[in-house]
Protein backbone atom coordinates (compact mmCIF):
# COMPACT_ATOMS: atom_id res chain seq x y z
CA UNK A 1 0.00 0.00 0.00
CA UNK A 2 0.98 3.62 -0.36
CA UNK A 3 3.45 5.18 2.02
CA UNK A 4 4.34 8.83 1.79
CA UNK A 5 5.78 11.56 3.89
CA UNK A 6 3.26 14.13 5.06
CA UNK A 7 4.72 17.44 4.05
CA UNK A 8 1.93 19.24 2.23
CA UNK A 9 -1.16 18.52 4.31
CA UNK A 10 -1.65 18.17 8.05
CA UNK A 11 -0.88 16.27 10.15
CA UNK A 12 2.80 16.64 9.36
CA UNK A 13 5.85 15.18 10.90
CA UNK A 14 5.20 11.57 10.06
CA UNK A 15 4.85 9.04 7.32
CA UNK A 16 1.36 8.22 6.11
CA UNK A 17 0.77 4.49 5.85
CA UNK A 18 -2.31 3.55 3.85
CA UNK A 19 -4.40 0.61 5.03
CA UNK A 20 -7.18 0.70 2.47
CA UNK A 21 -7.83 2.38 -0.87
CA UNK A 22 -11.30 3.85 -0.72
CA UNK A 23 -11.52 5.53 -4.14
CA UNK A 24 -9.24 5.04 -7.13
CA UNK A 25 -8.41 7.66 -9.76
CA UNK A 26 -11.44 6.73 -11.88
CA UNK A 27 -13.77 6.92 -8.87
CA UNK A 28 -12.44 10.40 -8.11
CA UNK A 29 -13.08 11.53 -11.68
CA UNK A 30 -16.65 10.25 -11.53
CA UNK A 31 -17.25 11.90 -8.14
CA UNK A 32 -15.90 15.22 -9.46
CA UNK A 33 -18.10 14.90 -12.54
CA UNK A 34 -21.20 14.32 -10.39
CA UNK A 35 -20.39 17.17 -8.01
CA UNK A 36 -19.86 19.52 -10.97
CA UNK A 37 -23.30 18.63 -12.32
CA UNK A 38 -24.81 19.20 -8.88
CA UNK A 39 -23.18 22.64 -8.66
CA UNK A 40 -24.62 23.64 -12.05
CA UNK A 41 -28.05 22.23 -11.16
CA UNK A 42 -28.26 23.87 -7.74
CA UNK A 43 -27.15 27.30 -9.02
CA UNK A 44 -29.05 27.18 -12.34
CA UNK A 45 -25.80 27.60 -14.24
CA UNK A 46 -22.56 29.21 -13.19
CA UNK A 47 -23.48 32.90 -13.04
CA UNK A 48 -21.55 34.57 -10.21
CA UNK A 49 -20.14 31.21 -9.08
CA UNK A 50 -16.57 31.44 -7.74
CA UNK A 51 -14.55 28.41 -6.67
CA UNK A 52 -12.21 28.82 -3.72
CA UNK A 53 -9.76 25.98 -3.01
CA UNK A 54 -8.41 25.73 0.54
CA UNK A 55 -4.63 25.38 0.82
CA UNK A 56 -3.26 22.93 0.40
CA UNK A 57 -5.43 19.86 -0.24
CA UNK A 58 -8.48 21.73 -1.49
CA UNK A 59 -6.66 23.43 -4.35
CA UNK A 60 -6.48 20.19 -6.34
CA UNK A 61 -10.20 19.57 -5.77
CA UNK A 62 -11.03 23.11 -6.92
CA UNK A 63 -8.94 22.66 -10.05
CA UNK A 64 -10.59 19.34 -10.93
CA UNK A 65 -14.04 20.85 -10.36
CA UNK A 66 -13.21 23.87 -12.51
CA UNK A 67 -12.09 21.61 -15.34
CA UNK A 68 -15.26 19.52 -15.09
CA UNK A 69 -17.47 22.63 -14.89
CA UNK A 70 -15.92 24.18 -17.96
CA UNK A 71 -16.56 20.96 -19.93
CA UNK A 72 -20.21 20.95 -18.83
CA UNK A 73 -21.01 24.60 -19.34
CA UNK A 74 -18.39 25.81 -21.79
CA UNK A 75 -17.12 28.53 -19.45
CA UNK A 76 -14.86 28.09 -16.46
CA UNK A 77 -15.84 29.91 -13.27
CA UNK A 78 -13.28 32.23 -11.61
CA UNK A 79 -11.06 30.41 -9.13
CA UNK A 80 -9.08 31.46 -6.08
CA UNK A 81 -7.05 29.86 -3.32
CA UNK A 82 -7.23 30.57 0.40
CA UNK A 83 -4.86 29.72 3.24
CA UNK A 84 -6.83 29.76 6.49
CA UNK A 85 -3.90 29.32 8.90
CA UNK A 86 -4.09 32.86 10.30
CA UNK A 87 -7.82 32.46 11.01
CA UNK A 88 -7.53 29.14 12.85
CA UNK A 89 -8.84 28.84 16.42
CA UNK A 90 -5.86 26.82 17.68
CA UNK A 91 -3.09 29.40 17.10
CA UNK A 92 -0.84 29.37 20.14
CA UNK A 93 -2.05 25.88 21.11
CA UNK A 94 -0.14 23.94 18.48
CA UNK A 95 2.30 24.91 15.72
CA UNK A 96 0.44 26.80 13.00
CA UNK A 97 2.20 28.19 9.97
CA UNK A 98 0.74 29.48 6.68
CA UNK A 99 1.67 27.15 3.82
CA UNK A 100 0.89 29.24 0.77
CA UNK A 101 -0.01 32.75 -0.26
CA UNK A 102 -3.75 33.39 -0.58
CA UNK A 103 -4.77 34.38 -4.09
CA UNK A 104 -8.23 35.88 -4.47
CA UNK A 105 -8.26 38.45 -7.25
CA UNK A 106 -11.98 38.23 -8.03
CA UNK A 107 -14.56 40.47 -6.32
CA UNK A 108 -16.57 38.39 -3.85
CA UNK A 109 -19.39 40.93 -3.29
CA UNK A 110 -22.59 39.21 -4.41
CA UNK A 111 -20.78 36.05 -5.54
CA UNK A 112 -21.89 32.48 -4.93
CA UNK A 113 -18.77 30.94 -3.47
CA UNK A 114 -18.13 27.22 -3.59
CA UNK A 115 -15.41 26.35 -1.07
CA UNK A 116 -13.53 23.23 -2.17
CA UNK A 117 -11.57 21.05 0.25
CA UNK A 118 -10.24 17.52 0.25
CA UNK A 119 -11.46 16.24 3.62
CA UNK A 120 -14.22 17.53 5.91
CA UNK A 121 -13.51 16.47 9.50
CA UNK A 122 -14.11 18.67 12.57
CA UNK A 123 -15.32 21.62 10.51
CA UNK A 124 -12.82 23.98 12.11
CA UNK A 125 -10.95 24.66 8.87
CA UNK A 126 -14.26 25.59 7.21
CA UNK A 127 -15.16 27.92 10.07
CA UNK A 128 -11.80 29.65 9.60
CA UNK A 129 -12.43 29.85 5.85
CA UNK A 130 -15.88 31.43 6.33
CA UNK A 131 -14.31 33.99 8.64
CA UNK A 132 -11.49 34.75 6.20
CA UNK A 133 -13.73 35.01 3.13
CA UNK A 134 -15.95 37.62 4.75
CA UNK A 135 -12.92 39.95 4.89
CA UNK A 136 -12.87 39.93 1.08
CA UNK A 137 -16.44 41.04 0.55
CA UNK A 138 -20.05 40.07 1.15
CA UNK A 139 -20.87 36.96 -0.90
CA UNK A 140 -24.50 36.20 -1.69
CA UNK A 141 -24.06 32.59 -0.66
CA UNK A 142 -21.30 30.21 0.39
CA UNK A 143 -21.49 26.51 -0.41
CA UNK A 144 -19.10 23.68 0.45
CA UNK A 145 -17.76 20.89 -1.77
CA UNK A 146 -15.52 18.17 -0.29
CA UNK A 147 -14.03 15.03 -1.75
CA UNK A 148 -14.46 13.10 1.51
CA UNK A 149 -16.74 13.71 4.50
CA UNK A 150 -15.23 11.64 7.27
CA UNK A 151 -17.57 12.69 10.10
CA UNK A 152 -16.62 13.76 13.65
CA UNK A 153 -17.93 17.31 13.27
CA UNK A 154 -17.29 19.66 16.18
CA UNK A 155 -19.18 22.64 14.72
CA UNK A 156 -22.59 23.08 13.04
CA UNK A 157 -21.18 22.85 9.51
CA UNK A 158 -22.35 20.55 6.70
CA UNK A 159 -21.24 20.06 3.11
CA UNK A 160 -23.39 20.79 0.04
CA UNK A 161 -21.50 18.51 -2.36
CA UNK A 162 -19.75 15.32 -1.21
CA UNK A 163 -17.53 12.99 -3.23
CA UNK A 164 -17.69 10.18 -0.69
CA UNK A 165 -19.15 9.78 2.80
CA UNK A 166 -16.56 7.78 4.68
CA UNK A 167 -17.09 6.63 8.28
CA UNK A 168 -13.73 6.75 10.08
CA UNK A 169 -12.16 6.29 13.46
CA UNK A 170 -10.96 9.59 14.92
CA UNK A 171 -7.37 8.30 15.01
CA UNK A 172 -7.35 7.47 11.30
CA UNK A 173 -6.11 9.75 8.53
CA UNK A 174 -7.70 10.25 5.12
CA UNK A 175 -5.27 11.03 2.31
CA UNK A 176 -6.55 12.49 -0.95
CA UNK A 177 -4.44 12.70 -4.11
CA UNK A 178 -5.21 12.52 -7.85
CA UNK A 179 -4.30 8.80 -7.71
CA UNK A 180 -6.90 8.00 -5.09
CA UNK A 181 -8.32 8.32 -1.61
CA UNK A 182 -6.63 6.21 1.06
CA UNK A 183 -7.55 5.50 4.65
CA UNK A 184 -4.58 4.93 6.94
CA UNK A 185 -2.56 6.17 9.88
CA UNK A 186 0.46 8.40 10.35
CA UNK A 187 3.47 6.64 11.83
CA UNK A 188 5.96 8.88 13.61
CA UNK B 1 14.33 27.24 11.97
CA UNK B 2 16.44 26.49 15.00
CA UNK B 3 18.24 29.62 16.17
CA UNK B 4 15.35 32.08 15.86
CA UNK B 5 12.67 33.13 16.82
CA UNK B 6 11.92 30.34 19.23
CA UNK B 7 13.16 33.09 21.51
CA UNK B 8 13.76 36.73 20.89
CA UNK B 9 14.99 38.36 17.67
CA UNK B 10 18.07 40.29 18.71
CA UNK B 11 20.46 40.23 15.76
CA UNK B 12 21.12 38.89 12.29
CA UNK B 13 24.37 37.52 13.68
CA UNK B 14 23.63 34.01 14.81
CA UNK B 15 20.90 33.45 12.25
CA UNK B 16 21.41 31.03 9.40
CA UNK B 17 20.65 31.46 5.72
CA UNK B 18 17.66 29.14 6.02
CA UNK B 19 16.31 31.08 9.03
CA UNK B 20 16.33 34.24 6.94
CA UNK B 21 14.89 32.55 3.88
CA UNK B 22 12.08 31.06 5.92
CA UNK B 23 11.12 34.51 7.23
CA UNK B 24 11.28 36.00 3.72
CA UNK B 25 9.12 33.17 2.32
CA UNK B 26 6.56 33.61 5.08
CA UNK B 27 6.49 37.38 4.47
CA UNK B 28 4.76 36.83 1.10
CA UNK B 29 1.73 35.59 3.04
CA UNK B 30 1.63 38.71 5.21
CA UNK B 31 2.26 40.97 2.24
CA UNK B 32 -0.90 39.57 0.63
CA UNK B 33 -2.92 40.39 3.75
CA UNK B 34 -1.85 44.03 3.42
CA UNK B 35 -3.47 44.14 -0.03
CA UNK B 36 -6.87 42.80 1.13
CA UNK B 37 -9.96 45.05 1.35
CA UNK B 38 -9.80 44.51 5.13
CA UNK B 39 -6.08 44.08 5.84
CA UNK B 40 -6.44 42.30 9.14
CA UNK B 41 -6.38 38.71 10.43
CA UNK B 42 -7.32 37.47 13.91
CA UNK B 43 -4.08 35.51 14.38
CA UNK B 44 -2.76 37.29 17.50
CA UNK B 45 -5.97 38.24 19.28
CA UNK B 46 -5.38 38.67 22.99
CA UNK B 47 -1.63 39.17 22.63
CA UNK B 48 0.05 42.47 23.43
CA UNK B 49 3.00 44.02 21.63
CA UNK B 50 4.74 46.91 23.40
CA UNK B 51 6.99 49.31 21.53
CA UNK B 52 9.63 50.51 23.98
CA UNK B 53 11.61 53.29 22.35
CA UNK B 54 14.36 55.09 24.23
CA UNK B 55 15.26 56.87 20.98
CA UNK B 56 13.14 58.70 18.41
CA UNK B 57 11.72 56.90 15.41
CA UNK B 58 8.90 57.40 12.94
CA UNK B 59 8.81 54.44 10.62
CA UNK B 60 10.12 51.61 12.74
CA UNK B 61 7.67 52.29 15.51
CA UNK B 62 4.66 52.90 13.24
CA UNK B 63 5.62 49.88 11.22
CA UNK B 64 5.70 47.54 14.24
CA UNK B 65 2.46 48.96 15.59
CA UNK B 66 0.73 48.61 12.20
CA UNK B 67 2.02 45.06 11.91
CA UNK B 68 0.74 44.19 15.38
CA UNK B 69 -2.70 45.66 14.66
CA UNK B 70 -3.01 43.84 11.34
CA UNK B 71 -2.52 40.65 13.33
CA UNK B 72 -5.20 41.82 15.83
CA UNK B 73 -2.70 42.11 18.69
CA UNK B 74 -3.10 44.94 21.18
CA UNK B 75 -0.37 47.55 21.24
CA UNK B 76 1.22 49.50 24.03
CA UNK B 77 3.58 52.34 23.45
CA UNK B 78 6.42 53.68 25.55
CA UNK B 79 8.44 56.74 24.61
CA UNK B 80 11.40 57.82 26.69
CA UNK B 81 10.61 61.52 26.34
CA UNK B 82 7.23 61.35 28.05
CA UNK B 83 8.08 58.72 30.68
CA UNK B 84 9.25 58.50 34.25
CA UNK B 85 12.81 57.92 33.01
CA UNK B 86 13.21 61.66 33.45
CA UNK B 87 12.30 61.14 37.13
CA UNK B 88 15.18 58.71 37.42
CA UNK B 89 13.40 55.39 36.90
CA UNK B 90 15.83 52.76 35.60
CA UNK B 91 15.47 50.87 32.33
CA UNK B 92 15.03 47.66 34.25
CA UNK B 93 12.19 49.04 36.36
CA UNK B 94 10.59 50.47 33.23
CA UNK B 95 10.73 47.09 31.51
CA UNK B 96 9.26 45.34 34.53
CA UNK B 97 6.38 47.79 34.62
CA UNK B 98 5.62 47.24 30.93
CA UNK B 99 5.76 43.49 31.43
CA UNK B 100 3.40 43.79 34.39
CA UNK B 101 0.85 45.41 32.09
CA UNK B 102 0.82 42.18 30.12
CA UNK B 103 3.16 42.72 27.17
CA UNK B 104 4.05 39.48 25.35
CA UNK B 105 6.63 41.10 23.09
CA UNK B 106 8.82 44.13 23.73
CA UNK B 107 10.01 45.89 20.61
CA UNK B 108 13.06 47.77 21.89
CA UNK B 109 15.10 50.64 20.55
CA UNK B 110 17.90 52.20 22.57
CA UNK B 111 20.99 54.29 21.74
CA UNK B 112 23.33 51.84 23.51
CA UNK B 113 24.59 48.67 21.80
CA UNK B 114 23.59 45.46 23.54
CA UNK B 115 20.62 46.80 25.49
CA UNK B 116 18.14 44.57 23.68
CA UNK B 117 20.14 41.55 24.86
CA UNK B 118 20.21 42.85 28.44
CA UNK B 119 16.47 43.48 28.44
CA UNK B 120 15.93 39.99 27.07
CA UNK B 121 17.80 38.62 30.08
CA UNK B 122 15.60 40.59 32.47
CA UNK B 123 12.19 39.73 31.09
CA UNK B 124 10.07 36.68 30.33
CA UNK B 125 8.48 38.55 27.43
CA UNK B 126 10.02 38.07 23.99
CA UNK B 127 12.25 40.88 22.74
CA UNK B 128 12.64 42.22 19.22
CA UNK B 129 15.63 44.49 18.72
CA UNK B 130 14.47 47.54 16.75
CA UNK B 131 17.93 49.11 16.80
CA UNK B 132 20.50 49.17 19.59
CA UNK B 133 23.13 51.88 19.18
CA UNK B 134 25.69 51.05 16.49
CA UNK B 135 25.10 47.31 16.90
CA UNK B 136 22.20 45.86 14.90
CA UNK B 137 18.75 46.50 13.44
CA UNK B 138 17.72 43.03 12.31
CA UNK B 139 14.20 43.72 11.01
CA UNK B 140 15.58 46.50 8.79
CA UNK B 141 17.99 44.01 7.20
CA UNK B 142 15.16 41.52 6.73
CA UNK B 143 12.92 44.07 5.04
CA UNK B 144 15.81 45.23 2.86
CA UNK B 145 16.55 41.66 1.80
CA UNK B 146 12.84 41.10 1.15
CA UNK B 147 12.62 44.26 -0.98
CA UNK B 148 15.66 43.27 -3.04
CA UNK B 149 14.40 39.72 -3.48
CA UNK B 150 11.00 40.96 -4.63
CA UNK B 151 12.56 43.16 -7.30
CA UNK B 152 15.47 40.96 -8.33
CA UNK B 153 14.17 37.46 -7.65
CA UNK B 154 17.16 36.58 -5.50
CA UNK B 155 20.10 38.23 -3.78
CA UNK B 156 22.48 35.60 -5.05
CA UNK B 157 25.22 37.22 -7.13
CA UNK B 158 23.95 40.80 -6.71
CA UNK B 159 26.59 43.49 -6.30
CA UNK B 160 25.44 45.88 -3.58
CA UNK B 161 27.16 49.09 -2.44
CA UNK B 162 26.38 50.47 1.01
CA UNK B 163 27.31 54.14 0.94
CA UNK B 164 27.84 56.50 3.87
CA UNK B 165 28.40 56.39 7.58
CA UNK B 166 29.12 52.69 7.95
CA UNK B 167 30.93 53.24 11.22
CA UNK B 168 27.89 54.36 13.19
CA UNK B 169 25.29 52.40 11.27
CA UNK B 170 23.48 49.45 12.80
CA UNK B 171 21.61 49.15 9.50
CA UNK B 172 24.89 48.62 7.62
CA UNK B 173 26.00 45.99 10.09
CA UNK B 174 22.81 43.97 9.90
CA UNK B 175 22.56 44.44 6.13
CA UNK B 176 26.11 43.26 5.46
CA UNK B 177 25.45 40.09 7.43
CA UNK B 178 22.10 39.38 5.80
CA UNK B 179 23.05 40.32 2.23
CA UNK B 180 26.25 38.30 2.20
CA UNK B 181 24.57 35.32 3.82
CA UNK B 182 22.05 35.35 0.96
CA UNK B 183 24.87 35.30 -1.59
CA UNK B 184 25.31 38.98 -2.48
CA UNK B 185 28.65 40.73 -2.89
CA UNK B 186 28.86 43.86 -0.73
CA UNK B 187 31.13 46.84 -1.24
CA UNK B 188 31.28 49.54 1.41
CA UNK B 189 31.75 53.05 0.03
CA UNK B 190 32.73 55.79 2.48
CA UNK B 191 35.52 58.18 3.45
CA UNK B 192 38.05 56.33 5.68
CA UNK B 193 36.88 58.22 8.77
CA UNK B 194 33.35 56.80 8.42
CA UNK B 195 34.47 53.17 8.17
CA UNK B 196 34.71 51.00 11.30
CA UNK B 197 38.20 50.97 12.88
CA UNK B 198 38.55 47.30 11.99
CA UNK B 199 36.85 45.44 9.18
CA UNK B 200 38.45 42.15 10.04
CA UNK B 201 36.03 39.34 9.45
CA UNK B 202 33.58 41.47 7.46
CA UNK B 203 32.96 39.68 4.15
CA UNK B 204 33.13 42.92 2.16
CA UNK B 205 35.34 45.00 -0.09
CA UNK B 206 36.04 48.71 0.43
CA UNK B 207 36.02 51.65 -1.93
CA UNK B 208 36.56 55.36 -1.34
CA UNK B 209 35.34 56.28 -4.81
CA UNK B 210 31.59 56.24 -5.45
CA UNK B 211 31.93 57.26 -9.12
CA UNK B 212 34.11 54.26 -9.86
CA UNK B 213 31.70 51.82 -8.18
CA UNK B 214 28.32 53.06 -9.46
CA UNK B 215 28.38 51.60 -13.01
CA UNK B 216 29.11 48.12 -11.61
CA UNK B 217 26.18 47.94 -9.19
CA UNK B 218 22.88 46.11 -8.97
CA UNK B 219 21.93 48.00 -5.82
CA UNK B 220 23.04 51.34 -4.40
CA UNK B 221 22.11 51.48 -0.71
CA UNK B 222 22.52 54.97 0.78
CA UNK B 223 22.77 55.62 4.51
CA UNK B 224 21.66 58.75 6.32
CA UNK B 225 24.41 61.30 6.98
CA UNK B 226 24.00 62.58 10.50
CA UNK B 227 24.87 66.19 11.22
CA UNK B 228 26.64 65.29 14.45
CA UNK B 229 29.44 63.68 12.41
CA UNK B 230 30.66 67.14 11.44
CA UNK B 231 30.97 68.36 15.01
CA UNK B 232 32.86 65.14 15.74
CA UNK B 233 35.32 66.13 12.99
CA UNK B 234 34.78 62.96 10.95
CA UNK B 235 33.90 64.86 7.79
CA UNK B 236 35.04 68.38 6.94
CA UNK B 237 31.59 69.63 5.87
CA UNK B 238 28.26 68.39 4.63
CA UNK B 239 28.91 70.05 1.26
CA UNK B 240 32.14 68.17 0.82
CA UNK B 241 30.48 64.87 1.77
CA UNK B 242 27.66 65.53 -0.71
CA UNK B 243 30.17 66.44 -3.43
CA UNK B 244 32.03 63.14 -2.97
CA UNK B 245 29.35 60.68 -1.82
CA UNK B 246 25.92 62.21 -2.49
CA UNK B 247 23.81 60.47 -5.13
CA UNK B 248 22.85 63.28 -7.50
CA UNK B 249 21.19 63.08 -10.91
CA UNK B 250 24.50 63.08 -12.73
CA UNK B 251 25.81 60.15 -10.70
CA UNK B 252 22.50 58.28 -10.86
CA UNK B 253 22.80 58.39 -14.66
CA UNK B 254 25.90 56.18 -14.43
CA UNK B 255 24.03 53.57 -12.38
CA UNK B 256 22.76 50.70 -14.59
CA UNK B 257 19.15 51.00 -15.80
CA UNK B 258 17.94 47.98 -13.85
CA UNK B 259 19.77 48.86 -10.63
CA UNK B 260 17.87 49.74 -7.45
CA UNK B 261 18.29 52.70 -5.10
CA UNK B 262 17.60 52.03 -1.40
CA UNK B 263 17.63 54.11 1.75
CA UNK B 264 16.53 53.08 5.25
CA UNK B 265 15.09 56.54 5.98
CA UNK B 266 14.75 59.14 7.12
CA UNK B 267 16.40 60.67 4.05
CA UNK B 268 18.31 63.93 4.12
CA UNK B 269 17.30 65.16 0.69
CA UNK B 270 20.05 67.23 -0.80
CA UNK B 271 22.76 65.59 1.34
CA UNK B 272 23.20 61.86 0.68
CA UNK B 273 20.49 61.81 -1.97
CA UNK B 274 19.31 64.54 -4.32
CA UNK B 275 15.52 65.07 -4.10
CA UNK B 276 14.98 64.13 -7.75
CA UNK B 277 16.90 60.85 -7.28
CA UNK B 278 14.65 59.77 -4.41
CA UNK B 279 11.74 59.75 -6.87
CA UNK B 280 13.75 58.06 -9.67
CA UNK B 281 11.90 54.99 -11.02
CA UNK B 282 14.79 52.86 -9.74
CA UNK B 283 14.24 54.09 -6.18
CA UNK B 284 12.49 51.50 -3.98
CA UNK B 285 12.59 53.62 -0.82
CA UNK B 286 8.79 53.62 -0.35
CA UNK B 287 8.65 49.88 -1.08
CA UNK B 288 11.06 49.41 1.80
CA UNK B 289 8.61 51.20 4.06
CA UNK B 290 5.59 49.11 3.06
CA UNK B 291 7.58 45.86 3.09
CA UNK B 292 8.64 46.76 6.62
CA UNK B 293 5.09 46.15 7.83
CA UNK B 294 4.92 42.74 6.13
CA UNK B 295 8.30 41.62 7.52
CA UNK B 296 7.34 42.69 11.03
CA UNK B 297 4.03 40.84 10.78
CA UNK B 298 5.99 37.71 9.87
CA UNK B 299 8.40 38.21 12.78
CA UNK B 300 5.64 38.89 15.33
CA UNK B 301 3.65 35.90 14.10
CA UNK B 302 6.69 33.62 14.27
CA UNK B 303 7.36 34.76 17.82
CA UNK B 304 3.81 34.65 19.19
CA UNK B 305 1.56 32.67 16.91
CA UNK B 306 3.46 29.97 15.10
CA UNK B 307 3.90 27.80 18.17
CA UNK B 308 7.67 27.75 17.67
CA UNK B 309 8.13 28.95 21.21
CA UNK B 310 5.99 26.12 22.53
CA UNK B 311 9.14 24.06 22.44
CA UNK B 312 9.59 20.68 20.85
CA UNK B 313 6.62 19.17 22.67
CA UNK B 314 4.08 19.09 19.88
CA UNK B 315 4.24 18.07 16.27
CA UNK B 316 1.42 19.22 14.04
CA UNK B 317 -1.69 17.26 14.85
CA UNK B 318 -5.22 17.06 13.55
CA UNK B 319 -6.17 19.65 11.01
CA UNK B 320 -8.31 17.81 8.47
Amino acid sequence: MVEKERVQTPPKGGVFVAHARVLDAEDIKRAIQRMAHEIVERNHGLDNVVLIGLQTGGVMVAEMLTEALSKISGTSPPQGTLDVALHRDDIGMRPVIPEAVTDISVDLDGATIVIADDVLFTGRTIRAALDALCDFGRPKEIQLAVMVDRGHRELPIRPDYVGKNLPTRISEIVDVSPEGVDLGTVEK
Amino acid sequence: MNSIPSRSLLSIEGMTKSDIEEILDLTDTFDEIGRRPIPKVPALRGRTVATVFFENSTRTRLSFETAARRLSADTMSFGAGSSSLSKGESIRDTVEVIEAYGADVLVVRHPAAGIAQRIDNWTDALVVNAGDGCHEHPTQALLDAYTLRKHKGSLNGLRIAIVGDIRHSRVARSDVLAFTMLGAEVVLVAPPTLLPPSLEGWPVTISYDLDEVLPTLDVCYLLRMQNERISEGLIPSVREYTADYGLNIKRAATLPKDALICHPGPTNRGIEIEAAVASDPRSVILDQVSNGVSIRMAVLFLLLGSGRNLGATSELEGGQ
